[in-house]
């Protein structure tokens, strides 16, 4: 044991000398790149090497840490240490909602976009307290494994492969359509182009490695996306207030919002209409869907597959424990910085852009504008030209841009942050590349676990339990390239915006796995009947509430008794539902498209679909209490089995085998 | 042996529902009050909305690395914790 504790020690020891130098090296490499722009190099060129360089340090570190081995494979050997998979699994963790888009939210809706940073880090104790551990200690490769085995085989392993895979899948088409804004961005290519070169890199990470590539260069991806969110916003407190701490001095940039938003009412700058005051609460959610998101998020992230199975790398119980803790606070470092991004963003905005006379404004607004994700006086902001003509077409247009004439898609905020502060392009590079190690990241993460889901309960366990090692991981490996490529399929027809695709996958994780795996560690008394009816009604009202209320919502009106959600601040309905229901175009519109009005408007009880896992989970739980009580208690090897992994000593229950 | 394990589980579940309720403080009571709380202002923040932009965070991370701990502490005392 002395040893084994010694070199694991050197391995941790030798893990910070190899990352350390990584740091630096990737430092020099950002340092190179302001020298190079300083003598004029291109912008473009910048970007491309920005984009390209990463790539091929990912790419190397998958190809280095390839393997052939299942456990390798599957759970990096179990050798990660807490602290480096507290890393790893904040990059898989942060994806393209979190960086690119939670800023953008939190500029948009002001103080009901901390809903989701909230749901976003609380989830955690949920995870340490109720479910991780436990897993850890039962040994698994994947949560379908941890199903079957408590309940009672390959129906329940089944199940919870179903529920993996809706949810992963929902998530990742988010992370690839966020690699392809960027990429159709500083790449210069056309989007659906764009969305194959992302998923190109994604799975030169994965394809080789498995988890341990991942865990790899999860870890490297994460030095790159966290200094590249730090730095802009760093600079930009320092301009404004001489302070580098953006965390505290966004309270002052938070009065000078306040303070600029009365002397746009007042000059006429902006509408009551338009102007939603930062630090006021609960005007874009209700409380109850505030609070919903905040639990519907909190609770997913307990369930999430991608995420649970970071925790099975790790040597022990114990730190898997303490991993956890390192998770959430590598992730709480990009998380409260967010605000602050917002918060000087929205103040450049409103200094800089509103107010300006629109044959002044600077040239960087169009670049965004030709890929349609600026809009100025309702047209795309193409060139000065096309907006000039556009606001000309506005009666009584003053001729500078106000407030409800400055259309910008949440997405860009983080992007172009360092433009409109008028920083070099360098950052703005920088801040790409980010970008898209948060969602590679992600998506690796992601695709691996369905990859394994299908490879390792389906193909494995399922179908062909005698398949050899070699076959196995080759099955693992197509599979991986098959989803993938589904998902940039999907990703290029440009689905929903990327915060909503990644909220619903939290719901549907929240239906179909919480209550099982919550009840199958802390009540021995859940039966194999009641886990599956449980499975099957809570994730079956999620989903049907989602899809009801998105695709087909005419007959959730005419059905089920949906009425319209309302507006917070003056409780009127979203849409008139008699009105829509009478005009024959929105009725034959099934599945409903997205200009129908009725879309996502609809549902019970004001709530939004994004959290429909408010109505799944609670109803999965009762129906596990219910039909538990009502069945025969389970038989005593099981209880002995759920006793075996509430305790963290002794070998884990499901043995790797060696092969 | 059996009240042996009886009594760790106690131990485990009486620390799950501390940590719960903490939890519960952070991510949903005290945002209840954010009207309130907002008429309070700290370093320019309003103090509702800095406990949601960042208090509530910290209490989680903290929150964390302590139950990370006392959980440890729990398995020492009943032996069930692993060997190092």
């Amino acid at each position: 044991m002395a040893t084994q504790s010694q070199s694991t020690a050197a391995f941790t020891q030798q893990l910070g000398k190899y990352y350390a130098s990584y740091t630096g090296a990737f430092v020099a490499f950002v340092v190179l790149l302001a020298i190079l722009e300083w003598i004029g190099v291109p912008n473009r060129v910048i970007g491309y090497l920005f984009v390209f360089f990463t790539l091929a340090v990912y790419a190397m570190i998958g190809i280095m840490s390839r393997t052939a081995q299942v456990s390798e494979y599957y759970v990096a050997g179990r050798r990660v240490p807490a602290f480096y998979n507290g890393m790893a699994t904040g990059a898989d963790w942060m994806s393209a909602a979190s960086f690119v888009g939670m800023a953008g939210t939190l500029f948009l809706l002001g103080y009901d976009g901390i809903a989701w940073v909230l749901g976003w880090t609380g989830g955690y104790v949920l995870v340490s307290t109720l479910v991780a551990p436990f897993l850890r200690k039962f040994g698994a490769y994947t949560v379908p494994d941890f199903m079957s085995h408590r309940y009672g085989g390959n129906f329940a392993r089944f199940l919870a492969v179903i529920v993996l895979v809706s949810c992963s899948f929902t998530y990742i088409v988010a992370q690839v359509y966020g690699t392809g804004i960027i990429a159709s961005r500083f790449l210069g290519m056309p989007f659906e182009i764009a969305v194959f070169v992302g998923l190109a890199g994604i799975l030169l990470c994965s394809m080789l490695g498995g988890m341990r590539a991942v865990t790899w260069t999860q870890i490297a991806q994460y030095i790159i996306l966290i200094i590249a969110y730090l730095l802009p916003v760093i600079i930009l407190s320092t301009q404004k207030y001489g302070i580098p701490i953006p965390q505290l001095m966004y309270g002052q940039a938070i009065q000078d919002i306040t303070a600029r938003e009365g002397q746009m009412l007042q000059t006429g700058l902006a509408t009551a209409a338009a102007l939603k005051p930062h630090i006021v609460p609960f005007q874009t959610y209700s409380p109850l869907n505030y609070f919903g998101i905040i639990l519907c998020m909190m609770v997913g992230t307990a369930s999430l597959p991608h995420i649970l199975m970071r925790y099975f790398t790790t040597p022990s119980v114990r730190e898997a424990r303490q991993s956890v803790a390192w998770s959430l606070f590598f992730i709480f470092l990009l998380y409260f910085t967010a605000p602050a991004y917002a918060a000087f963003s929205k103040l450049e905005v409103y200094t800089e852009i509103i107010g300006r006379d629109i044959t002044q404004l600077r040239p960087w607004l169009f670049t965004w504008g030709e890929i349609g994700l600026i809009k100025i006086c309702g047209k795309d902001a193409v060139n000065l030209d096309a907006v000039i003509a556009a606001c000309k077409a506005i009666a009584n247009h003053p001729g500078v841009v106000r407030l409800q004439d400055f259309n910008i898609n949440t997405d860009v905020i983080v992007l172009s942050t360092p433009e409109i502060a008028g920083l070099p392009y360098v950052i703005s590079g920088l801040v790409a590349a980010g970008g898209l190690a948060a969602a590679l990241s992600t998506a690796d993460g992601l695709l691996l676990a369905i990859a394994n889901a299908l490879s390792h309960d389906i193909y494995y366990k399922m179908l062909d339990p005698n398949a050899s090692t070699v076959r196995r991981l080759t099955v693992a490996r197509i599979l991986l390239l098959v989803v993938a490529v589904c998902a940039a399929y999907v990703a290029s027809t440009r689905p929903a915006d990327i915060l909503a695709m990644v909220g619903w996958a939290f719901s549907l994780a929240m239906a179909g796995n919480f209550p099982a795996l919550v009840m199958g560690i802390w009540w021995k008394r859940t039966t194999t009947t009641a886990a599956v009816l449980g499975i099957i009604a809570g994730f079956g009202l999620c989903i049907f509430y989602l899809v009801c209320t998105r695709y087909f919502p005419q007959a959730g009106v005419t059905y089920f008794g949906m009425s319209s959600l309302t507006n917070p601040t003056t409780g009127a309905n979203l849409v008139d539902i008699a009105k829509v229901m009478a005009d024959p175009k929105w009725v034959a519109d099934v599945p409903a498209s997205a200009a129908n009005p009725l879309q996502s408007k609809v549902g019970w009880f004001g709530l939004n679909n994004i959290n429909c896992g408010m109505l799944g989970a609670p109803l999965g739980f009762i129906v596990m209490i219910v039909v538990s009580l009502l069945g025969k208690e389970p038989s005593k090897e099981m209880q002995a089995f759920v006793d075996e992994i509430r305790k963290p000593r002794g070998q884990t229950v499901i043995q790797d085998k060696a092969s | 042996m059996e009240s042996k394990d009886q009594s760790y589980w106690n131990d485990t579940s009486r620390l799950m529902w501390i940590t719960l309720a903490i939890w519960f403080f952070f991510g949903y009571v005290i945002h209840a009050f954010v009207n309130v709380l907002n008429k309070i202002t700290i370093l320019g923040f309003p103090f509702g909305f800095y406990m949601a932009a960042q208090g509530s965070l910290i209490a989680f991370v903290v929150l964390l690395f302590w139950f990370a701990k006392a959980q440890d502490k729990i398995d020492r005392k009943h032996g069930v914790a692993e060997d190092e």
